[in-house]
């Protein structure tokens, strides 16, 4: 674990005087066309990738929070819908299960971009994609409310409950914490961070046998219930950005959403009473556990095996010249935690340090995570809405896995 | 009409039903009867922003080579439309033997996804169709006694909601009856419970699906029955004037029994949409607590990151057997009286 912050540090800490000499930037034909995520800091990067595809070529964004749902199919074409996909620790094992991503050696070989080795994802000694920004969910508060009460910022879930238990027993807000529990991918993940938390393991060892049925799915339910009934009645419809207009609003005292959201939190639109009063606390851990109840993600762009060479290498030239921009970084220093070189590092990166130095696991990189994730998805919901016990939902969440891997050839 | 004739006649609709209907499903049936081929596996050393681990990935090669020897996958017979997220014999088998009353066997079979997603799609259908007659009738009934110069304007706006796109309409639905909304807001200060949440209430939202499937469908009954009206003979409504019938006897007597079989037509094409019911869960996302047979077919193909072909073929399957009973009774009694007819 050392390593990680020792890597993450160093990615702040390196004082680059001098940046952006050789970025790969313009190139001069072809067309890119690219498929990502849709939230604020992936638009700032955008604007930069942008600008390094210059004039020359045809240059197409997609950005939808769907993305997930539709890489997979339009990768698989060929030529493929898209030229360049941005991707995560999460979402590049489904592309990688049906060998959808080009390795990118070459490319970096031939144009030398300026990178921190810890940017190189490599998976069995080939690089498939470039990091350029690290991100995890944790907490965040509203100082003024929590002084107010009298309340310290918990730093576990029990206090967590207790702190939202006390404001709304205050009568100052009905529903004061918020968290991403929108059925589907969103729920999915709330339950990943707190298994996590809990210190479970989602596969028999060495299997693709699911795990979740047990004393700590159960314990990580039942927070999550307890949660649920502190937040806003809809909170089954409510996905991050959802979280974060109510946050905006002035709903919210306390929040469990990604440090990325930053970016659009601490901007100078909307309440500016509320942003100055936002501040962004480590991940509380749960259930007597040391680790964080969260999960570490990186961002990256990857280059789509059915696309031309041509528009390969024009959209690996635009994007590798943003992921290497030290003046992108250094522009919008606290939108994430950038892990572009020579970074000088911002103010809002604190939680996420935190959360790897204190052992929080990446998203789970198993080929078979994504059908574990889907199944989560769906089952849980009847639980939160108190129609099932927390067991029953496990035991449905395992019966729906088993199903869909034995389809897809995993069991 | 000759055979011959009716033949060629009917030969091009014919030849493009095959192309277009029979085929897909033919395709779709040898589709549901495979699964994919076995994901090999291989260890590999994994580096990243947070350090190297060693993990297992799908080896491509090896399974690239498994599909290219059977590009359909496994076989697999009817093992789909028997696993727990369809049919689920095994499941409901057990349940049987270990359930001790009715209810909890009921609730044990209700809860697996082709169940649950079953009884809405039935609810739905059953609980949309009749008042979508009923209302249909009375609005096409009411603009039909209209004066000339209003009605064009009217019958616009009364199929509107025809008009709007489902997935709009639901949406816009949506953003009104949310807590803070005019239609939810409103809702709460009647009832006087600050709580009170139209999204998070399965039976709630059940009831909010049902209200946009009548407001949504309405339009539809409405131009049919309207249009049925402007064929009501009218010496015999004339002769029951001068009987001194009611308005209500004159329209029970003579203007229903004339629409009836213009009814049974409109009940039928509104079982088979509503039966295939899916934008309006989306634009509510009401996924979490109403699920239909559509739906279900659509989580298959797009909510997985890989599709899973075979168990949307199988639930399209099915859903396309669902149909076939449904429409069954009504197909009969038409053909009845088709005969009786003749």
């Amino acid at each position: 674990m050392k390593k990680i912050i020792i890597a993450l540090m160093l990615s702040f800490m390196t004082s680059g005087a001098f940046a952006g000499s050789h970025t790969p930037c313009g190139p001069t034909e072809g067309s890119i066309n690219i498929l990502a995520n849709e939230f604020n800091t992936y638009r700032i990067f955008m604007d930069e990738v942008k600008s390094c595809a210059g004039s020359d070529v045809d240059f197409s964004v997609t950005h939808s929070v769907d993305h997930n749902k539709l890489q997979v199919a339009a990768l698989s074409a060929n030529p493929s819908e898209f030229s360049a996909k941005l991707v995560t620790n999460g979402s590049i094992t489904p592309l990688m299960n049906d060998g959808l991503l080009r390795p990118l050696d070459d490319l970096i070989a031939k144009y030398n971009p300026n990178l921190n080795d810890n940017q190189k994802i490599s998976i069995d000694g080939k690089i498939y994609a470039v990091a350029f920004m690290a991100n995890a969910q944790h907490l965040w508060y509203r100082e003024s409310i929590l002084d107010e009460l009298g309340i310290p910022v918990p730093s576990t879930y029990e206090e967590v409950i207790a702190a939202a238990q006390k404001i709304k027993d205050s009568g100052k807000m009905a529903n004061p914490y918020a968290g991403a529990f929108k059925s589907g991918w969103n729920l999915g993940q709330e339950f990943v961070n707190m298994y996590l938390g809990h210190g479970g393991e989602f596969f028999k060892s060495g299997t693709a046998q699911p795990n979740v049925n047990n004393e700590k799915g159960v314990a990580a339910l039942n927070v999550i219930k307890s949660l649920t009934e502190l937040s806003n009645p809809d909170f089954l419809t409510q996905d991050t950005n959802a979280v974060k207009e109510e946050w905006e609003s002035g709903n919210v005292a306390l929040m469990h959403v990604w440090n990325s959201g930053a970016s659009s939190l601490l901007d100078d639109e909307g309440d500016q009473a509320i942003r100055a009063d936002t501040r962004l606390a480590p991940s509380p851990s749960v259930g007597g556990g040391s680790i964080p109840a969260t999960t570490l993600w990186w961002d990256g762009i990857a280059i789509a095996t059915n696309t031309s060479d041509e528009n390969a290498e024009a959209s690996f030239r635009a994007l590798v010249g943003a992921a290497s921009s030290a003046e992108l970084a250094n522009n919008y220093a606290d939108a994430t935690v950038w892990l572009i070189k020579d970074y000088k590092g911002g103010n809002t990166a604190g939680p996420v340090v935190d959360a790897a130095s204190r052992g929080a696991s990446p998203y789970p990189s198993f080929p078979h995570m994504s059908l574990l994730h889907g199944a989560l998805s769906t089952e849980l919901v009847e639980f939160l809405q108190g129609n099932e016990s927390a067991e029953k939902a496990l035991a449905d969440v395992e019966a729906a896995y088993i199903a869909k891997a034995t389809e897809q050839g995993f069991l | 009409m000759p055979h011959k004739t009716f033949f060629w006649f009917f030969f091009p609709t014919g030849l493009a039903m095959i192309l277009f209907i029979g085929l897909p499903i033919v395709s779709s049936f040898f589709q549901s009867l495979h699964i994919e081929n076995q994901q090999i596996l291989m260890e590999v050393e994994n580096c990243d922003p947070f350090g190297c681990t060693t993990n297992v990935r799908v080896d491509v090669e090896a399974t690239e080579k498994l599909k290219e020897e059977n590009p359909l996958g496994r076989f697999n017979g009817f093992g789909t439309y028997l696993d727990r997220n369809h049919l689920a014999f095994d499941e409901i088998g057990e349940a049987w033997s270990a359930s001790s009353s009715i209810g909890e066997f009921k609730d044990i079979v209700l809860n697996l996804p082709f169940y649950k997603a079953l009884l809405f799609t039935l609810t739905f259908c059953f609980a949309v169709t009749p008042p979508v007659i009923f209302f249909g009738f009375i609005v096409a009934l009411s603009i039909n006694t209209l004066t000339k110069r209003l009605k064009g304007l009217i019958v616009f706006g009364t199929i509107l909601p025809m008009i709007v796109t489902p997935l709009i309409g639901s949406l816009v639905l949506f953003w009104m009856i949310d807590s803070q909304g005019i239609i939810g807001a409103s809702i709460k200060i009647l009832l006087g419970d600050p709580n009170l949440s139209l999204k998070s209430s399965s039976t709630l939202t059940w009831i909010t699906l049902i209200i946009y499937g009548i407001w949504h469908n309405t339009p539809f009954a409405f131009i049919v029955f309207y249009a049925a009206l402007q064929t009501v003979p009218q010496d015999p409504i004339e002769a029951a004037l001068i009987d001194g019938a009611s308005r209500f006897q004159r329209v029970r007597y003579i203007v229903i029994p004339h629409l009836y079989p213009v009814a049974t037509f409109i009940m039928l094409i509104c079982l088979m949409d509503n039966f295939r019911v899916f934008e309006p869960i989306i634009g509510f996302s009401a996924e979490g607590v109403a699920q239909s047979l559509s739906w279900m077919i659509y989580q298959d193909l797009r909510n997985e990151n890989k599709m899973l072909f075979g168990s949307a073929g199988a639930t399209s399957m099915l859903t396309i057997i669902g149909i076939a009973i449904l429409l069954t009774p009504v197909l009969l009694r038409t053909w009845k009286e088709f005969r009786t007819e003749r």
